[in-house]
């Protein structure tokens, strides 16, 4: 009995000490691919950096307004004056044309099977 | 262990044979048992002391090794650990108050050598000096083959310029990471931005330091990594900005001026929509500043918050709203201005020696710009409540807005203030402050009457200040403001559908030894709109600025300041999303005069 309970014991060290040994490397593993991940967000992040600062540098107003101003012909935008603000009740909206009711109506359909 | 006996009978009996006394052996039994638990209990004491020595070394031990590794050790980013952002610039970007932006970073290299490590300097040097027009093959050899280890070529590099210098191929050519400052915009926001500079550096990163503006007011919060690279949000309006500027620009240029600026401030929260002063720089390549001459020449110079002028007749308001509000006069009480007024060996004039007078009402006093009006004014009111009125609307101290330049910026007063200050301060002279000040107070002024601080930073809710003027006064103020555009000196400044009121200041500059120049003015229209709902407050002053389409050169601020301010409020308001107020047209009414 006593043997048996020695032989065991031994066996569930070396058992562990398997387990831990390969906990160990996949940890390492695990950390090294964190690394390069971090490394990776890192260059996104640094990437959109600079299209932001592009973006910014391409909309910068000078530049707007000397693209409007070459494109004039095509685009003709002038800038924003008094007169282009009104109200909602001044906006044309499209009439809608009111439902023909002349004709006979049929009030008669399938039911859904 | 085996107990003696306190009375062994063998020796008691010993004992009363010879006659001792028994209980002497009992006491002694009692003390030799007594030393024996007194041993052992110091033993097991003893040892418990040690074990509890051993292990508080131990424990010290361990805390002190893992100090002492931590301090020798590399500092190293805690990698298991799954972080949120994290930072990933050193420095936050900055935005106006729709998110654009207008300072950021970008990625860059730095130049340096090793001249130990080149290989043929001669080359090396010829190649830099045709890939940088600035530097000098000779002082570039000179420096390769003389005693130095180490040396920077260039702070800054294209990707094309390091290319280039790859392509050179010298192993002695080396470079450094840099996380440059941006300024997309360039000249746009240049006064407000101020500019930044590399301070240490090193050979794998540099610190990124403000020198002016919002960047060195800042500074502590847009490096402080705790703010995990939020942007710091200003008040400007980047379209707006850009309008103004165009507009005062060319404004500036029709009007001849050496200098112009324009601020231009929401009423309600002191937020400044709009800082412009001109001519300015490029914040990306900041120029020196100058060593000598007048500072205020320097495009560097920020006219709208460091220029500290005399703003003339714009200050007659605050007489005026001030006589109001201590139940002096009323809008429509009959004033004297009789002109020209003596006071001791002064005499007080009105603009081209005229007389308004012998009596103005309150409203004509602003709508004609009488001086003396406003002298007799200021003199009921008394020096002391004058004094104390202007301190409240912050024309005695620097302006607290969010700028390194501000603090610097004090407006200038006379010590003593005796009775002929108060009667040059009434009309705007013998005081110098700046526009930036101007627009504050017009704004504390005329939004109802209570205190608003000038910020450059996005305000979500303002708490209302503290009470200036009464609304009573504040709407009575703006309504003769408005009168003066509608029927005063300011005519030139209507724009349809606006509603702007306002008050034009014309001051002579002061010469630098004394007196004052009588062909170099300081034009300023102090401005609010619209006057029905008052929504923003537009300060635009000019520099030396005369109209010259006509024979003789005009030099007040209706023909100058004025056209120019009504311009930029054309472009403006539109860009701030008011509404144009529809004019009531005055239909003549049909009458029916024959069948």
């Amino acid at each position: 009995m006593r043997n048996i309970f020695f032989i065991l014991s031994a066996l569930s060290v070396m058992g562990l000490a398997f387990w831990a040994y390969h906990e160990n490397y996949k940890t390492q593993q695990a950390l090294k691919d964190v690394d390069k991940l971090q490394r990776d967000i890192g260059i996104r992040r640094e990437a959109i950096a600079v299209l932001r600062a592009e973006w910014a540098y391409l909309n910068r107003p000078d530049r707007l307004l000397d693209l409007a101003a070459l494109n004039f012909d095509r685009l003709g935008l002038l800038p924003l004056n008094p007169e282009q603000l009104g109200r909602v009740d001044q906006i044309p909206y499209p009439i809608v044309p009111e439902l023909d009711l002349t004709g006979t109506v049929t009030v008669q359909g399938d039911l859904e099977p | 262990m085996m107990r003696t006996p306190l009375r062994p009978l063998a020796r008691i009996l010993k004992a009363r044979e010879t006659g001792e006394n028994p209980d002497a052996i009992e006491a002694e039994n009692l003390r030799l048992r007594h030393e024996e638990m007194r041993d052992r209990s110091r033993f097991q004491a003893e040892g418990r002391l040690l074990v509890l020595s051993v292990f508080f070394f131990c424990a010290f031990a361990v805390v002190g090794a893992r100090m002492g590794l931590l301090a020798a050790s590399e500092a190293e980013e805690p990698r298991a650990q799954t972080s949120g952002a994290g930072i990933f610039a050193q420095r936050a970007d900055i935005t106006d108050r729709n998110g654009r932006i207008l300072a950021t970073n970008m990625t860059t290299d730095a130049l340096y050598a090793q001249p130990p490590h080149m290989i043929d300097k001669a080359h090396a040097a010829r190649e830099l000096a045709k890939i940088f027009p600035e530097l000098v093959e000779k002082d570039l050899l000179d420096d390769f083959t003389g005693k130095r280890k180490f040396l920077w070529i260039r702070k800054k590099l294209s990707p094309e310029q390091k290319q280039a210098v790859h392509d050179i191929g010298d192993p002695g050519l080396l470079f450094g990471p840099r996380e440059m400052r941006l300024y997309p915009n360039g000249k746009l926001a240049a006064h407000i931005l101020g500019g930044a500079r590399f301070g240490r550096e090193g050979v794998h990163s540099a610190e990124v330091i403000g020198v002016a503006g919002v960047e060195s007011a800042f500074d502590d919060y847009l490096r402080d990594p705790a703010q995990d690279g939020r942007p710091l949000q200003l008040s400007i309006d980047l379209t707006v900005q850009s309008a103004i500027r165009r507009v005062l620009n060319g404004g500036m240029r029709l009007m001849n001026a050496k200098g112009a600026a324009a601020v231009l401030m929401n009423i309600h929260t002191g937020e400044v929509v709009s800082l412009v002063s001109l001519p300015d720089f490029d914040p990306n390549d900041r120029p020196r500043p100058l060593l000598k001459g007048d500072p205020a020449d320097s495009p560097l110079f920020n006219r709208a918050v460091q220029g500290v002028y005399e703003l003339g007749s714009t200050f007659k308001i605050f007489t005026v709203a001030q006589s109001m509000e201590l139940g002096i006069t009323s809008a429509n009480t009959m004033v004297d201005a009789n002109a020209p007024m003596k006071w001791g060996r002064f005499t007080i004039r009105e603009f081209q020696n005229k007389n308004y007078g012998p009596k103005l009402s309150v409203t004509d006093v602003i709508v004609k710009s009488s001086n003396v009006g406003t002298a007799k004014m200021a003199m009921e009111i008394g020096g002391t409540r004058q004094k104390e009125f202007l301190r409240r609307l912050g024309f005695l101290d620097p302006t607290p807005v969010e700028l390194v330049e501000a603090p610097g910026a004090a407006p200038l007063y006379p010590a003593n203030w005796s009775e002929i200050t108060t009667i040059t301060a009434s009309y705007g002279h013998g005081i110098a402050a700046s526009p930036l000040h101007l627009a504050a107070a017009y704004s504390s002024l005329l939004n109802g009457g209570t205190m608003v601080k000038p910020t450059l930073l996005k305000r979500d809710r303002v708490e209302l200040g503290e009470r200036i003027v009464s609304e009573r006064v504040s709407a009575a103020a703006v309504d003769m403001l408005r009168q003066v555009v509608t029927r005063g000196t300011a005519s030139f400044g209507a724009v349809p559908g606006y509603e702007v009121a306002g008050k034009t200041g014309t001051a002579n500059k002061p010469k630098g030894n004394g007196g004052y120049y009588q062909d170099k003015n300081i034009n300023t229209f102090a401005s609010v709109f619209p006057a029905s709902d008052p929504q923003y407050v537009l300060i635009l002053t000019m520099d030396e600025a005369s109209d010259t389409s006509s024979d003789q050169p005009r030099r007040t601020a209706g023909w100058t300041a004025v056209p120019v301010a009504a311009e930029v409020i054309r472009r403006a308001a539109p860009l701030l999303g008011i509404r144009p107020i529809v004019e009531k047209v005055e239909v003549p009414e049909l009458t029916l005069t024959s069948n």
